[in-house]
């Protein structure tokens, strides 16, 4: 029994994929599929707090519907630079994958910044949570502070499910930071924090969330010292599909969270 | 990675090789427009329902052209397309089973 061997008639060199592609985009996709069910529980649980609420707010100007068009417009473009950074990644142009991944990193964080710009006004205006610092003043006499108090479906959605998605566009970032300068990212990670934590006052929820990327650049120097790499083009490809992902959600998030509640005068 | 995986992500390369540039260039053309036809519906006063329905609808064809073209899902094998969109849509429709709750609060008048 001892010498006995299994056989079967699958070649030993290679076994053709059943979804006929490479297991990690395998994997990352499966990851997304779960990832748009987070998404789509938050989704269903912004619109079922609107659908059963009568005196649901309309809280976002003009001006903040410029800011999140702009904001759109950052991530579509995004998605076209990723794109050709895969191109780029599958023609072994090492320089040009390198430069369209700093552009989509680029168009990132100018989606984030908006973002961060659009929450610290609501928050002065007095849309906020319990769990943000407080912030001395204008709870109380800003635009939107009745609105915490009698819907607090809607600051607890809202930012539930923006939050999400500026996590996620975060984290993209810091991946694709990753795949395009590898362990020379780090130092500049470990700037972004300092920045983030060191400029944002207190009062500030963010002041406390850009620990987020302290935590980041501890996993990603743990990744990088245990499998340091050269990313090819197949991880270029996976990581795009994550960042298509944050895109493809924010389709959903903009017309629902910020057109269907536009005060237009 | 594996050599065999090697070769299917090679493989895989091999055929993104051949598509060309300037479709990416007509998608992300074709998902500006639509967010630009979304806004400037924003600024007409249509009743909510219309409105929800138009929007819904150009989301789900925007999504379908980043799933499509940028995610390269239309070049995929058949068994990956079904499987994955499927399944996604099968447990996203899963959760309409709310709304009727929804509703029923809605008109119990419940503050």
């Amino acid at each position: 029994m001892a010498d006995a061997t299994l056989t079967h008639d699958m070649p030993a060199a290679y076994e053709p994929s059943l979804f006929g592609t490479y297991s990690k985009k395998i994997g990352m996709w499966l990851f997304l599929m779960s990832d748009s069910l987070t998404f789509g529980a938050l989704l269903f649980a912004y619109s079922y707090g609107r659908i059963s609420t009568s005196n649901w707010p309309t809280p976002f100007h003009s001006e903040s519907i410029v800011n999140a068009t702009i904001m759109t417009a950052f991530l579509l473009t995004s998605s076209l630079t990723m794109v050709l950074a895969v191109r780029a990644a599958v023609n072994k142009d090492a320089k040009a994958q390198r430069l369209w991944l700093l552009a989509t990193m680029a168009c990132g964080m100018g989606f984030v910044i908006l973002h961060g710009r659009e929450w610290t006004k609501l928050i002065e205006e007095g849309l906020t949570l319990s769990v943000f610092p407080r912030l001395a003043g204008h709870a109380a006499t800003g635009e939107l502070g009745g609105v915490a108090l009698s819907v607090p479906q809607f600051p607890a959605t809202f930012f539930g499910l923006t939050g999400m998605h500026m996590l996620h566009v975060t984290l993209g970032v810091v991946y694709l930071g990753v795949v395009a300068l590898r362990r020379y990212f780090i130092p500049v990670l470990l700037l972004f924090w300092l920045a983030a934590w060191l400029g944002t006052p207190a009062t500030s929820p963010f002041h406390y969330g850009a620990h987020v990327l302290l935590l980041a650049s501890v996993v990603c120097s743990i990744v990088l010292w245990l499998k340091p790499k050269v990313y090819d083009s197949s991880d270029v490809e996976v990581a795009g599909l994550y960042w298509h992902f944050v895109d493809l959600v924010w389709m959903f998030i903009f017309p629902l969270v910020y057109l269907m509640s536009a005060k237009i005068l | 990675m594996e050599p065999y995986q090697q070769a299917i992500a090679e493989q895989v390369a091999e055929e993104q090789r051949h598509h060309g540039k300037a479709q990416f260039f007509w998608v992300w053309g074709a998902l500006l427009v639509m967010t630009a036809i979304e806004v400037y519906l924003t600024y007409r006063n249509m009743p909510p329902i219309r409105m929800l329905t138009i929007l819904m609808g150009l989301s789900l064809i925007k999504a379908a052209l980043i799933i499509g073209f940028f995610m390269h899902m239309k070049y995929e094998i058949s068994q990956m397309k079904w499987l994955t969109m499927c399944a996604l849509v099968i447990c996203l429709s899963l959760m309409l089973i709310f709304f009727p709750d929804a509703f029923r609060i809605l008109s119990l008048g419940a503050k």
